[in-house]
């Protein structure tokens, strides 16, 4: 197991690699979810390169820490990382969803190691994330859970079933993290339900509660090292930007659906410092 | 029903320290046994059936094995999306257990009656649906459904339902039950149905018919040799179910026979029509309303058999 030290990688460098990556498999593989998955890279490089006790070599270690992202449309992130953390041949990312590869547009059960759950129906990470907490407990083993989410996936009634249990189950070795964008696919996520005061309602729900800057790698690791401190469940919540890197994306929701073409690639990959 | 789950279960979980009993706020007392024999291995998930199935598959994802607990309608309909995606999708061996089943608390009116509920769960890949007989068959199978590692659905009726086996059947997932042999139909009973198909192929028999009855306690998947022997020997075959006969085990066995490549014996359904019981009445009532007694089963089969 790798220890839970910050990586001495330059790890700003690392998530604007895997940005530049994500908008060449959106263009290629013809995908939507770009702004989504853009969004959420800074929190998957922290947990990654800096929290999570998890060897790419050994993704079926019972003892592992568990990543679950469960707003499954951004799975591009998740393949990326996983990928250059050693978990699968990074020419895996060539075939994203063509016919035949492990890697389809949302990720399915086993589909590649190091994917812990099939997502993309919203909801469902929560709940399974603390099914795994609790079975760590029962087995007194010392892995912690992390699940991300996204701010309009909190919309599905599951997710607050899950967010009352685990504090009454004082699952402290489990986190949430919320991409909070302020997006979901058609509007403003505080507007279609309110959303807002969302630290408050995590907290009020008996998690302990943070609010970062999330594209701030430092700060997501500095409170993802609360897990398994105390006994209460830790949510992150982290403020994001929608299609983040890019500035033409940034916080245009129509990069939830729209796909870049040939000269934007090269436009977003200049922006990122990419050849 | 209820009260042989949860004595075997509580049995089933001290003999194995993998198996966590989840409930939905549900059996108040029912469970103190397996508290105290089975400490830190019981969870009441609270009236929020959809996470209780979510947490069951992480914790079967994470080598224990997750039995989950409530009235039927809310382990299966309430949270039919977790039961497709979660457990079976991830293919995880978690049992869910749906007590109340059918008409059973017919007098709670229609929010509690689950007539449909095996209908859509057949539909669901790799899960088995299991309707036990009585409580013996209650044991024998939990203890099947524990002994394998795919996802099965069980669904029990309330307590007190009259027993039928003498002792617990060694019981395979797939394999019906014959309970009585005959010579000219065969009554194919699911669940709890099984003592009224008893009376009615005694009834059968007051008519010089001599009626076989098998105890059907797996939906899916079919027992397509038992099904095999029935339509090539019987005249008529008759299913018997407290639930639509759409959907269930004569829906399942009509499409059985659908695929056949010749003509077999003639089939008839006994269940619930495809209508809401809106009538305020006790189980004995709500059956009678659907037909569901040993009299209209074995006049109905005499006229065919004839």
């Amino acid at each position: 197991m790798s220890s839970s030290q910050p990586s001495s990688d330059d790890l700003p460098q690392i998530a604007r690699q895997i940005r530049g990556r994500l908008v060449e498999m959106s263009h290629k593989a013809g995908t939507p979810h770009l702004g989504s998955a853009l969004s959420c890279v800074d929190i998957l490089v922290a947990a990654y390169w800096n929290i999570l006790r998890i060897e790419g070599k050994a993704p079926q270690d019972m003892t592992r820490d568990r990543f679950i992202l469960s707003k499954g449309h951004a799975a591009t992130a998740l393949y990326v990382t996983l990928a250059m953390r050693g978990f699968f041949p990074a020419k895996w990312l060539d075939t994203f969803a063509e016919e035949g590869s492990p890697l389809a547009e949302q990720p399915s059960p086993e589909c590649a190691p190091g994917v812990e759950l099939a997502t993309g129906s919203l909801g469902h990470g929560l709940p399974v994330g603390v099914g795994l907490a609790l079975a760590a407990r029962i087995r007194k083993l010392d892995y912690r859970v992390f699940v991300t989410m996204s701010d309009g996936e909190c919309n599905e009634g599951s997710v607050w079933e899950a967010a009352m249990f685990a504090p009454g189950q004082r699952l402290g070795r489990l986190a949430v993290i919320i991409d909070y964008n302020k997006w979901q696919a058609t509007g403003r996520s505080n507007e279609i339900m309110a959303l807002d005061s969302l630290a408050a309602k995590w907290s009020a729900f008996g998690w302990k509660t943070a609010e970062v800057d999330g594209h701030d790698i430092d700060a997501l690791t500095r409170e993802l090292n609360q897990t398994g401190t105390g006994d209460q469940p830790i949510a992150v919540i982290a403020h994001t930007v929608k299609g983040k890197g890019v500035s033409f994306m940034e916080d245009d929701n129509n990069w939830h659906y729209r796909v870049p073409k040939k000269d934007e690639v090269a436009a977003a990959r200049r922006e990122l410092g990419l050849p | 029903m209820r009260n042989a789950f949860a004595d075997e279960i509580t049995k089933l979980g001290v003999a194995d320290e993998r198996i966590v009993l989840l409930s939905a706020d549900i059996g108040n007392r029912l469970f103190e046994e397996f508290k105290a024999k089975c400490p830190g291995r019981f969870f009441n998930c609270g009236v929020a059936e959809a996470n209780m199935i979510g947490v069951a598959t992480g914790l079967a994802m994470a080598g224990m094995r997750p039995v989950c607990y409530t009235i039927t309608n809310f382990v299966t309909y309430r949270c039919i999306e977790q039961i497709r995606v979660d457990v079976c999708y991830h293919h995880q061996p978690v049992v869910i257990v749906g007590t109340g089943s059918g008409l059973s608390y017919a007098s709670l009116g229609g929010t509690h009656h689950s007539c449909e509920e095996m209908g859509m769960l057949r539909l669901l890949p790799g899960l088995a649906v299991m309707a036990p007989a009585d409580a013996m068959e209650v044991r024998g199978v939990l203890r099947a459904a524990l002994g394998q590692t795919s996802p099965v659905y069980v669904r029990i009726g309330k307590k007190g339902e009259p027993i039928v086996h003498e002792a617990v059947p060694d019981l395979a997932i797939g394999k019906a039950i014959v309970i009585r042999e005959g010579k000219d139909i065969c009554i194919l009973s699911a669940g709890n149905m099984l003592p009224t198909c008893l009376e009615a192929a005694e009834l059968l028999g007051a008519r010089g018919c001599s009626a076989q009855v098998v105890s059907f306690h797996t939906i899916k998947p079919l027992d397509e040799v038992c099904l095999a022997d029935a339509f090539a020997k019987f005249a008529v075959v008759a299913t018997v179910e407290e639930h639509s006969i759409l959907g269930g085990l004569g829906g399942s066995v009509a499409e059985w026979l659908s695929d056949q490549p010749r003509a077999m014996g003639r089939l008839v359904r006994f269940g619930v029509r495809d209508e809401f019981l809106h009538k305020t009445c006790e189980q004995e009532s709500a059956r009678e309303f659907f037909g569901l007694t040993p009299e209209n089963i074995s006049s109905r089969i005499a006229a065919l058999w004839r």
